[in-house]
């Protein structure tokens, strides 16, 4: 029997709905988009039909108005059978996060709904080169000019890069000032000196884009700045404090993908003349990794609850969440490839992916020696 | 840190990482992003005369002691572990158990053009429905006259469709376990004989792996490696000093990407200052290079164990099995420590990660590594 979440009926429809999407459309087509490292179009499209693009959108606006824990069983279901797939989603939502909770009334209708339905993608650019866990000493400079801001420089490992349409991008209004002279717009890829540059080769989530994006002289309106100059770096740790349960999510949904095939897998391979499960060496890795998932679930869920109620303090559980889950993703799907043995290796089987896709969970949105710091930091403060 | 390595040993470890830095190193990413056999530099080794390190003068090969076996596996798998495991199979396995079980006339014919490098070698014993549970092979042998018919599959073949020679692990007794196996050489040219396609794998790219089909092949008597029966016991010796060499394998691996992970953390700014001046970086460094100095001693350990000629299948076990352990610990920090660029395949860290698995399976997985210690803890 699985875990009571104590889960309301919408989250449980909301979950199904899900995984039927997961097996019925994911599944059947991961190991290709692995292999070819292609744009998942026809399953966004079926993301949008199913409304998935618009859970933490308000109705008001077309979407589901619902929150961070109904985000996250949604991207947990998904990333079960596909961790990079899933990603359109959830890095779109990471894009849509600084206009929910920043954006002015007119910004907000201008693009939530649209958004909402899955009309186009967003996506977040905060890294540079230069500036990866380090993101306030970023460089790309934004420069009034009447009722324009006027863009230069450029973003790296953009998810849904190229992809999406709408890009909430950090830049830099007044370099005396650090991360207090930052700035959030919301810039659109038909904006003129709107370019994307390099595409990633990438060890896993190879379905999703990672591009770098490219601003020549890229002039956008006065009227897409989200709040006030200098505000930029809020709305950025906003947005990951929030979007952090996401990538949590992904990973426990990676863990749990690799858990189940790697448990049914014990009990069918047969060595010494009975399944691999009766052995105890076996059964003990499997006993592990159950009770770990399980512990990063009971975590992120309650961490989503804990946002969801409206409290301020969000950002230690926030980061525990995705430090414990992407840690489990990368342990269990190690070890699911072991219980594999040599098929484990073997790219016709399924399992040697989840492994390659859990591990950009530990480094992005973030590196865990990132989240310590940030749990370290609210430690301190008290 | 002073391994008390001998001038010998010291010579062959810069000579080798001369030539893997010169031959090796510039090509090691396209092959495996093409899953390319690396055939010109095996040549270049065999002309080096390390395709049979440890096989003796006489007998086509180079004479030199394990622990100098093991530095050339580390050595080229620091560059490249693909490269690492081609040679550590036709030394270990293919090489090792041919000496020490083969006739004169075989030594003739077979060790000594493998150990030269002018035959390569692989060496068949897991089937598809057997693994771990070696004992328990399928593939019959069955004698007709002069001759011996092979029948079965083997699964996951190394060198599978490079080889010349491989030494087949096939059942001649039904109704024995163990003592119902026996050991065959069989050419490729045999009738019968036949190669799967190249599996589809997610490190060690570079090297091949197939399926070997074995339809009514026919082997001639006189390529029977050891008596009827003994086929167990020739697998189970050749594994033993595989194991060296995969942790060896392993090992420099390690090696490879703590050297990676610690040029990229002195260049790599963040915070205004190198990443490599944060404690939490420094502290996952020392432990890389720590657990890789001692897995090094362990193996090197196992390695004199072999060559003072006591039993060393005890040894062999730690040594493998500790040293894949900690090549994951170390590639995975590795990957770390490079940030996002780590998950790129522009850097070499992303590939290390993926060859770093293989070594806890092959050669006996971590798990019977674990069986084999501890029976022998027990039943001492
Ligand atoms: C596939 C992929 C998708 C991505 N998608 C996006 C996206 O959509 N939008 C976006 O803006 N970014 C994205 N990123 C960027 C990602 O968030 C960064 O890679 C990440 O924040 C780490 O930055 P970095 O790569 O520059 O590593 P660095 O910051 O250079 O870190 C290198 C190493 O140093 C460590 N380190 C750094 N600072 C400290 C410190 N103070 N204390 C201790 N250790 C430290 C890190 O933990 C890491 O191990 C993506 C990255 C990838 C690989
Ligand atoms: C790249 C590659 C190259 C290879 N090259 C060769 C080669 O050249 N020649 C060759 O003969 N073979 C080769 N192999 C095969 C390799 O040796 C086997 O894959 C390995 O022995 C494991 O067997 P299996 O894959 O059948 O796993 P299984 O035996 O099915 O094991 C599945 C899981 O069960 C565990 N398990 C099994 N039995 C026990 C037990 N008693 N106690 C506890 N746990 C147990 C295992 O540890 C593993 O986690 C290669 C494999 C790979 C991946």
């Amino acid at each position: 029997m699985e875990m009571d979440y104590f889960l309301t009926d919408d989250q449980k429809a909301l979950r199904d709905l899900a995984r039927k999407i997961a097996e019925e459309k994911i599944r059947p087509v991961a190991a290709q988009y692995d292999r070819d490292g292609t744009f998942p179009w026809d399953i966004v499209k079926v993301f949008a039909e199913a409304g998935l693009f618009g859970i933490v959108i308000p109705e008001e606006y077309g979407g589901l108005g619902m929150g961070v824990l109904e985000l996250a069983i949604v991207t947990e279901e998904l990333s079960k059978a596909c961790g990079g797939i899933t990603l359109a989603l959830a890095a779109s939502a990471l894009g849509t996060f600084p206009i929910l909770l920043s954006a002015n009334e007119e910004q907000q209708k201008r693009y939530l709904p649209d958004l909402a339905e899955g009309k186009y993608l967003a996506a977040f650019g905060l890294t540079e080169p230069n500036a990866g866990s380090d993101a306030g000493s970023m460089r790309t400079r934004a420069v009034r000019d009447c009722d324009d801001y006027i863009l230069n420089g450029s973003k790296i490992f953009i998810t849904n890069g190229g992809a999406a349409h709408l890009y909430t991008i950090i830049a830099v209004t007044d370099p005396t000032k650090g991360s207090r002279g930052t700035t959030a717009f919301i810039v659109q890829d038909d904006y003129p000196g709107f370019k994307v540059g390099k595409h990633e080769d990438k060890m896993g989530i190879r379905a999703s884009a990672t591009n770098e994006i490219i601003f020549e002289d890229c002039r956008v309106p006065v009227a897409n700045r989200i709040g006030s100059e200098g505000q930029g770096f809020l709305v950025a740790m906003k947005t990951l404090d929030k979007s952090r349960p996401g990538v949590a999510s992904q990973a426990l949904g990676i863990a749990q993908g690799a858990f189940d095939l790697a448990l049914d897998y014990a009990k069918h391979r047969f060595q010494f003349g009975h399944p691999i499960m009766n052995l105890q060496a076996i059964q003990f890795m499997l006993a592990d990794m159950a009770t770990s998932i399980e512990a990063a679930r009971a975590l992120l869920y309650q961490t989503a609850r804990h946002i969801d109620a409206g409290n301020k303090d969000i950002s230690r559980y926030s980061a525990m969440s995705k430090l414990m889950a992407s840690d489990v993703a990368m342990k269990v799907t190690t070890d699911a490839v072991q219980i594999f043995g040599g098929y484990g290796y073997m790219r016709d089987y399924p399992i040697e992916k989840y492994m390659r896709d859990a591990k950009i969970t530990q480094i992005y949105e973030g590196t865990n020696q990132i989240q310590r710091l940030v749990i370290g930091n609210t430690l301190i403060k008290g | 840190m002073d391994h008390l390595l001998t001038e010998q040993q010291l010579e062959v470890k810069h000579v080798i990482r001369e030539f893997a830095e010169k031959e090796i190193r510039p090509t090691v990413a396209e092959r495996d992003e093409k899953s390319q056999f690396p055939t010109e530099i095996i040549k270049q080794i065999a002309d080096l005369g390390f395709m049979g390190v440890n096989t003796p003068e006489e007998l086509g090969g180079a004479g030199m002691d394990t622990v100098t076996y093991a530095i050339v596996i580390e050595e080229l798998s620091r560059v490249d572990p693909s490269v690492g495991v081609i040679v550590s199979v036709n030394n270990s396995l293919v090489c090792y158990p041919i000496q020490k079980f083969g006739t004169p006339d075989q030594h003739a014919r077979y060790l000594k053009p493998l150990a030269e490098g002018k035959l390569l070698g692989a060496f068949c014993l897991t089937e598809p429905g057997v693994g771990s549970d070696a004992a328990g092979l399928t593939t019959s042998a069955v004698k007709d006259g002069d001759d011996y018919i092979l029948t079965g599959e083997k699964a996951f073949i190394t060198n599978g469709l490079m080889s010349d020679t491989y030494i087949i692990m096939a059942r001649t007794d039904k109704a024995q376990k163990t003592k119902g196996i026996s050991a065959f050489m069989v050419d490729a040219t045999m009738p019968g004989f036949k190669r799967g396609p190249n599996e589809k794998k997610m490190g060690i790219r570079s090297s091949d792996c197939c399926m070997i089909i074995l339809e009514e092949c026919r082997v001639p008597a006189k390529n029977m490696l050891g008596k009827e029966g003994d086929g167990f016991k020739v697998a189970m010796t050749a594994l033993d000093s595989g194991r060296i060499g995969i942790a060896a394998q392993a090992i420099g691996l390690a090696q490879g990407a703590l050297e990676e992970a610690v040029k990229y953390s002195k260049i790599r700014e963040q915070f205004g200052q190198a990443i490599a001046e944060f404690q939490a970086t420094q502290f996952k460094l020392a432990d890389m290079e720590m657990m890789t100095e001692a897995a090094r001693l362990l193996n090197y350990s196992a390695a004199r164990r072999k060559d003072s000629g006591q039993r060393f299948s005890h040894e062999a076990a730690m040594a493998k099995l500790y040293a894949s352990d900690i090549v994951m610990k170390v590639a995975m920090e590795a990957v770390q420590i490079h940030g996002g660029n780590g998950y790129l395949k522009d850097f070499p860290v992303e590939r290390m990660l993926r060859d770093a698995k293989v070594t806890e399976i092959y050669e006996g997985t971590s798990e019977i590594q674990r069986t084999i210690i501890a029976r022998n803890l027990l039943n001492a």
